[in-house]
């Protein structure tokens, strides 16, 4: 992976001087808080109900094992001994003093980590692919381009101050992990018919409270010219993206208000002065980047396939696992795995600062020090040898993070919801735990097979719901909490928007919704065929009249005892307290 | 009192803003030196062009291209920050320095604080008129929180990549 240079660590440690400096002017009341809000944003630290939230940005997801136990010695010496994994394949804490956050970002910058730019409205962390680099279906890998983008937008003077943030998503593979459809701008590193490495670029996707698929402004931008093609974007934004009010904010708007064709004019226009200019890549630099990416030392070996099969005859409980949490390698011998932190009576995406140091250690033993997170809110360790997937999943399972189920109903997308987020309608952490428990039956997962189930808490999208099989979206009815039901989205190739269903549900009807939903599922499926193909193929209508039909039952055991936590100084201004912002 | 080439210098320029009853032909420019919005400039531009002690400034809506060329001819140019997270002025003075070549003083009024100018150096300032009721010592300061710089702007035409070698 990328290491830091001395120049690296210098602007880095810049950067924390400067923040500390700010931090204190803070405190001693020299700096307002609206003065210094935006700049704490841009540093990752938000202002929750409870507590200070620090985002800590996993530039396009790596972490070396080293990475991982500082993100544990953080949970346990600065936070309540946890940390969430994000669905931008970041690190959030959620426990923070105000205080502690500059010695914060000098431990990280001690493992070549930061939180730059993690909020606020600038060009945000950059994700990728978990699976880049390791992937079968890679054209390129993404990483080195992922990484010269990173400083190029790190501190760019032009663009800390943006009508609204701006996230970029990279892919190199054929099959899109990276979500770039609903990121505003999405690259796919692609060969072109002369076998030379370029871009095809989406502009303009995001959820929130205005979904929208990205669409291609340029179908090749040749790999010397990304930076200069992204900056024209961007500038083209800053000058014309709406200010007037954040919820048209977004480059989504501006580009359906020129229309593609004449955003794509006016950026061209733009780029005519820059294209071949001194911020072209170098093949120097792409090279010097690109050697931090190499493969490591791989040793020789085959497919296991007669002992591991014979291991997989012989043990069900293994063979679960391995069915949802291994992936394919490009390397003979090798597999990817993915390690769940969606274990039942969890809030998705957190790990305990126990789990965070034993998969640093699992990295070491099993996958040359490295780890992924992902967009779902999982670990990866990308390079195990298949001989040692069974001692991997006897000390995963020890770790409470063996549940097999990746890609399964319970692997589900949530946002922080109600209990963390002032802008909550509902909560979203005690629904996913309700709901998980109520299908917890690995067997009944199984056999429902992959489905993916968003929830977010408010029409802000956090959670991404639009884009799952199912998405459950937190709505408010007369000060109380309900949840909107839609279903048919996805991410990916064929990403799209989900429908909704109807009228929405309280807290207590919500698994039954679920379980009427899956039995038109079970009932109308061919063989092998998916919940999200289903849905395709019948369109909304025969889950409607399943859902609606009867009357929906409230399972009164579900009313969750932990309303106080809403009720805790909600009395916060609007938008300033959301992971949202 | 005004912060020009890294230092705290006096000056004696004052920004004419249109008040809501003047309109930008009928407004009356007074003596002495005077920065001017870019609108009244467009529209007086017969009688203030023989003035040496007018210079104009962007608001930040509009754009470096609306003065072209003719942006020369000014020894001072300023842009305005209605609010200091308003970025839109950061892509005007780009524009100024970087497509149009203008080479004289390129000025940051209105809500320009010490946690800014950093930036605002890089993309083409190099004078700052700090909120009034800033410490004017305190914001100069600013423009030293770093020493180096990944990205090429109107301040360095070269990338990290092409300046050293790593
Ligand atoms: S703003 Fe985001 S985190 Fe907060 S409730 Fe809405 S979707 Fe969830």
């Amino acid at each position: 992976m990328y290491r830091y240079d001395s120049f690296d660590h210098q602007i880095t440690a810049e950067r924390v001087a400067q923040f500390r400096d700010q931090v204190r002017r803070r405190l001693a009341g020299e700096l307002s808080e609206d003065e210094f809000r935006i700049l704490r944003l841009q540093n990752g630290l938000y202002m929750q109900i409870h507590a200070y939230m620090m985002r800590i940005a996993v530039p396009y997801g790596l972490v070396s094992a080293a990475q991982m136990r500082m993100f544990a010695h953080i949970a346990r010496k600065y936070d309540r001994g946890y940390g969430h994994f994000t669905t931008r394949q970041n690190i959030q804490f959620n426990w923070l003093k105000l205080q502690d956050a500059p010695d914060i970002l000098a431990e990280l910058a001690s493992v070549e980590m930061h939180a730059n730019q993690t909020s606020g409205n600038c060009i945000r962390n950059i994700t990728s692919d978990e699976f880049a680099g390791v992937a079968r279906d890679e054209i390129v890998d993404p990483r080195p381009y992922a990484e010269i983008l990173r400083q190029w937008s790190t501190f760019h003077p032009e663009f800390a101050y943006l009508p609204r943030k701006f996230k970029f998503a990279i892919t190199g593979a054929s099959e899109d992990r990276a979500a770039i459809a609903v990121h505003d701008i999405g690259l796919a590193v692609v060969k072109n018919a002369q076998g030379e490495v370029g871009f095809r670029v989406l502009v303009g996707g995001g959820l929130g409270r205005t979904p929208v698929i990205g669409v291609e402004i340029c179908d090749f931008v040749p790999w010397q010219h990304i930076i200069t093609y992204a900056e024209s974007i961007v500038r083209v934004y800053n000058e014309y993206g709406r200010r007037d009010n954040i919820y048209k904010a977004r480059i989504k708007i501006l580009v359906k208000a020129l229309g593609i064709e004449e955003f794509k004019r006016q950026v061209e226009a733009d780029w005519q002065h820059t294209k071949n200019g001194p911020c072209t890549i170098t093949q120097s630099e792409l090279d010097r980047v690109a050697a931090y990416f190499t493969a490591p030392a791989y040793e020789v070996c085959a497919n296991e396939d007669e002992s591991l099969q014979a291991m997989l005859d012989d043990n069900r409980g293994f063979a679960n696992w391995y069915q949802r949490s291994v992936k394919h390698h490009k390397v003979a011998g090798y597999a990817s795995v993915v390690l769940s932190l969606k274990k039942t009576g969890i809030a998705p995406g957190d790990a305990t600062d126990k789990q965070m140091d034993a998969a640093a250690e699992l990295a070491e033993r099993f996958s040359f020090g490295e780890l992924r997170i992902t967009h779902m809110q999982n670990l990866v360790l990308a390079d195990v040898k298949q001989s040692d997937l069974f001692s991997l999943w006897e000390a995963a399972k020890a770790l409470g993070m063996a549940t097999p189920n990746i890609g399964l109903i319970t692997d589900m997308i949530c946002c922080p919801g109600g209990d963390f987020c002032t802008l909550a309608n509902a909560r979203s952490i005690p629904l996913a735990k309700a709901i998980a428990e109520c299908f917890e039956d690995i067997d009944f997962q199984h056999d429902i097979g992959e489905l993916e189930m968003n929830i977010s808490g408010c029409i802000n999208a956090c959670g991404h719901h639009h884009v799952g099989h199912i998405g459950i979206l937190g709505v408010d009815k007369d000060g109380e909490e309900w949840y909107q039901v839609q279903i048919g989205g996805a991410q990916g190739n064929d990403a799209n928007l989900g429908k909704v269903i109807g009228k929405s549900f309280s807290f207590e009807q919500m698994p039954e919704v679920i379980a009427r939903l899956l039995q038109v599922y079970v009932r109308e499926r061919y063989d092998d065929e998916r919940f999200i193909d289903t849905v395709r193929r019948l369109g909304v209508e025969p889950f409607k009249a399943e859902v609606y039909g009867t009357l929906v039952e409230s399972d009164e055991a579900l009313k969750a005892p932990d309303y106080e936590l809403l009720k805790v100084g909600v009395s916060y201004d609007m938008p300033y307290y959301s992971p949202r912002f | 009192m005004i912060i020009k080439n890294k230092t705290v210098v006096a000056d004696d320029w004052s920004v004419l803003r249109l008040a809501e009853s003047d309109t930008a032909d009928g407004v009356v420019v007074p003596a002495g030196r005077i920065l001017v919005p870019l609108k009244v400039w467009l529209a007086q531009r017969d009688s203030l062009q023989h003035r040496a002690d007018v210079g104009v400034w962007f608001a930040s809506d509009e754009r470096a291209e609306d003065l072209q060329a003719e942006v020369q001819k000014f020894s001072v140019v300023a842009v305005d920050f209605p609010k200091f997270a308003d970025g839109r002025g950061y892509s005007i003075a780009y524009h100024l320095r970087s497509r149009l070549g203008y080479k004289g003083e390129l000025r940051a009024i209105g809500d320009v604080l010490r946690d800014q100018i950093f930036y605002m150096q890089r993309v083409g300032f190099d004078a700052f008129v700090p909120r009034a009721d800033k410490d004017i010592n305190e914001v100069l300061k600013g423009l030293s929180d770093f020493s180096l710089t990944y990205q090429a702007s109107s301040d360095e035409a070269q990338p990290l990549f092409r300046r050293v070698t790593r």
